[in-house]
């Protein structure tokens, strides 16, 4: 596939090579990169790109897909006095089994700048933030140098092409916790304050950062921000296989023959990226199930390998596309064993903040943890159930965080019932009696 | 009172002041500034912490409330390397409690411990974002991949040389 046909297709890592080091600004604009950029500054009002936008139908790449269109019409445009408005890349990748963001981010910074620039330009927008976790250093040295370098050509700073407008991008990397991808949560801890999230209404759009209108985007959501512009929205639509638009980021890991992380039209099907990308299952392993988008979405079964990877079809089946990025339940692994861990992951992750979170997420982890080591009883399914009913229903808690620990709570007792059961009837973990055995 | 207060080094002083000069208040820098005394000395010790605040002019108790928030913000003394073993779902499914094991026969250390000669602290982290090379962990500043629990003491063994 030429070059071309390549930015086309697979616009996101068209640049993307993890064997050598990511393109320099120069490189980057050799390969055709701030052509967005060239397009739109002055070119272009912001009310023009973002009519782009949102007929490109773009939708939230961060887990919660969001049409990014509308959620930045949100942003007031009129003449707001002199105050500030922030423009945040949420490169906070932490939600268990993702792994996406950190290869658009090693691999092509300045594919995230262009977009963020744009973003930034179409919300009219003077400050941005990458507010990057901390383990993520190799990108965050990247970034840093891909912006000293945008200021050097002009492109970050003032009067950015000769436009009269102005943007200053810096970088935030982070000190730990699940909870500051959650946007207000990342606010608040952009703020230099701890993350606990923030009661909405008032939405960040209005009243964000600093009580100033804000923007919170994902990485992958920004990265194709320039192509969109520079494309249109009707390239962009054409990109996708059912009624979602564009390419995504789609990772498989567990126990497959090849995980790894995949550009590919959006809807494609889950047995194409399974079977096609990663290769099916490891020698010795058959597959169970696998939760679809990270570790806060409902396990999906073997029934639905033939659906789409999109939004509305991940969601009809009971599911969210979340992230994106799958992770496989094999035949050897114990499906309790398995939510328990995703389970405590939350409880630990939880900021505190709200009762059912704070008590109830340690409370499901503890049964869990009982039910593996043999120490289960009866009614205990049933109590877990009852979690998943309080913690899990929307409104009881303060932010997604606990409602999103339940979902593979709630399906495995859906699909792995029997696990469970046989847990408390043999007093044991089957799994480990049989590893013990092998 | 106040003179009780050891001062911040003039590299951590210009460090944080080059991040307030873009924020719109002082205290805005709390995480930044945390983080670059803890990479000047290891950790953030009491005394630090008071420099600290009294630099950003907030209170040392809601700097407190900052620093114990956030996993990465050290507030006991850590070992020479940090050990960042990520037990999350795909890695836990790829055997990092065997990894976990091996770091406790191997080194005597379960998490939050550090070992007698101070070399090592052994921490639980948040997905690290690597999952089709799992398990992995951070040693120090470098991610290790598809990491062999056979091989990890040596590893580990072979790092600490480099390092002295």
């Amino acid at each position: 596939m030429n070059a071309l046909d390549r930015a086309l297709t697979h616009p996101l890592t068209r640049n993307v090579t993890p064997e050598r080091r990511p393109f320099d600004l120069a490189a980057y604009e050799a390969g055709g990169g701030y052509g967005g950029l060239h397009t739109a500054i002055g070119k272009l009002t912001p009310a023009e790109c973002l009519q782009i936008v949102k007929d490109s139908n773009l939708r939230g790449r961060g887990g919660a897909g969001f049409p990014t269109g509308l959620k930045w019409s949100f942003v007031p445009m009129e003449d707001g006095g002199p105050g500030h408005k922030y423009l945040i890349c949420n490169a906070d990748e932490m939600e268990p089994g993702t792994f996406k963001d950190r290869l658009l981010l090693e691999c092509d910074p300045h594919q995230l700048i262009e977009g963020m620039i744009l973003a930034a330009y179409t919300i009219g927008a003077d400050v941005a933030y990458v507010f990057i976790r901390a383990e993520y250093l190799l990108a965050e040295r990247l970034l840093r140098e891909a912006i000293r370098d945008c200021y050097g050509k002009g492109y970050l700073g003032r009067n950015i092409l000769g436009s009269g407008y102005n943007l200053d991008m810096h970088v935030h990397s982070s000190a730990g916790r699940y909870i500051c991808g959650e946007e207000t949560a990342l606010i608040s801890s952009l703020e230099g304050k701890r993350a606990n999230p923030r009661a909405k209404p008032p939405f960040p759009q209005v009243s964000g950062l600093w009580g100033r209108p804000t923007i919170v985007n994902n990485v992958e959501t920004l990265c194709n921000v320039p192509h969109i512009i520079e494309r249109g929205a009707q390239w962009f639509n054409d990109l996708g296989l059912t009624e979602d638009a564009g390419t995504k980021m789609y990772g498989v890991s567990g126990r497959v023959k090849n995980p790894g992380c995949w550009e590919l039209p959006i809807g494609t099907p889950i047995r194409e990226i399974l079977e096609g990308c990663a290769g099916g299952m490891e020698d010795g392993y058959a597959f169970r199930g696998l939760l679809p988008g990270g570790g806060s979405t409902d396990f999906l079964v073997a029934e639905h390998l033939d659906l789409a990877m999109d939004y509305g079809t991940i969601g009809k089946a009971g599911s969210r596309m979340g992230t994106g990025t799958m992770i496989v339940l094999d035949d050897r692994t114990c499906p309790v064993a398995f939510v328990q861990n995703l389970v405590a992951f939350f409880a630990r992750e939880s900021c505190g903040f709200c009762t059912p979170c704070r008590e109830g997420l340690p409370w499901s982890a503890q049964l869990l943890a009982e039910l593996e080591a043999g120490r289960g009883q009866a009614g205990d399914l049933d109590t877990l159930a009852m979690h998943v009913d309080f913690i899990g229903t929307p409104g009881n808690t303060h932010c997604a965080l606990a409602p999103g620990a339940m979902e593979p709570l709630a399906s495995g007792l859906k699909y792995f019932r029997e696990d469970f059961q046989r847990h408390i009837d043999g007093r044991a973990c089957p799994y480990c009696e049989r590893e013990a055995a092998a | 009172m106040s003179e009780l207060i050891p001062a911040l080094s003039a590299d951590e002083l210009a460090a944080i002041d080059a991040e307030i000069a873009h924020a719109p208040y002082r205290d805005a820098v709390a995480v930044d500034a945390l983080k670059i005394v803890q990479r000047h000395r290891g950790w953030v010790s009491d005394e630090s912490l008071k420099a600290i605040a009294r630099h950003l002019t907030m209170s040392a108790d809601e700097l407190e409330g900052v620093a114990t928030f956030y996993n990465l913000i050290y507030r006991h003394p850590v070992g020479e390397k940090v050990i960042l073993l990520c037990n999350s779902v795909s890695c836990w499914i790829k055997g990092c409690e065997t990894l976990r094991a091996r770091c406790r026969e191997g080194l005597g250390i379960d998490y939050g411990q550090t070992t007698a000669d101070k070399r090592y602290t052994l921490l639980p982290v948040t997905c690290l974002g690597a999952c089709d090379k799992a398990p992995v962990l951070m040693l120090g500043d470098v991610l290790l991949e598809n990491v062999n629990p056979a091989g990890l003491m040596a590893t580990l063994g072979a790092s600490g040389e480099e390092g002295t």
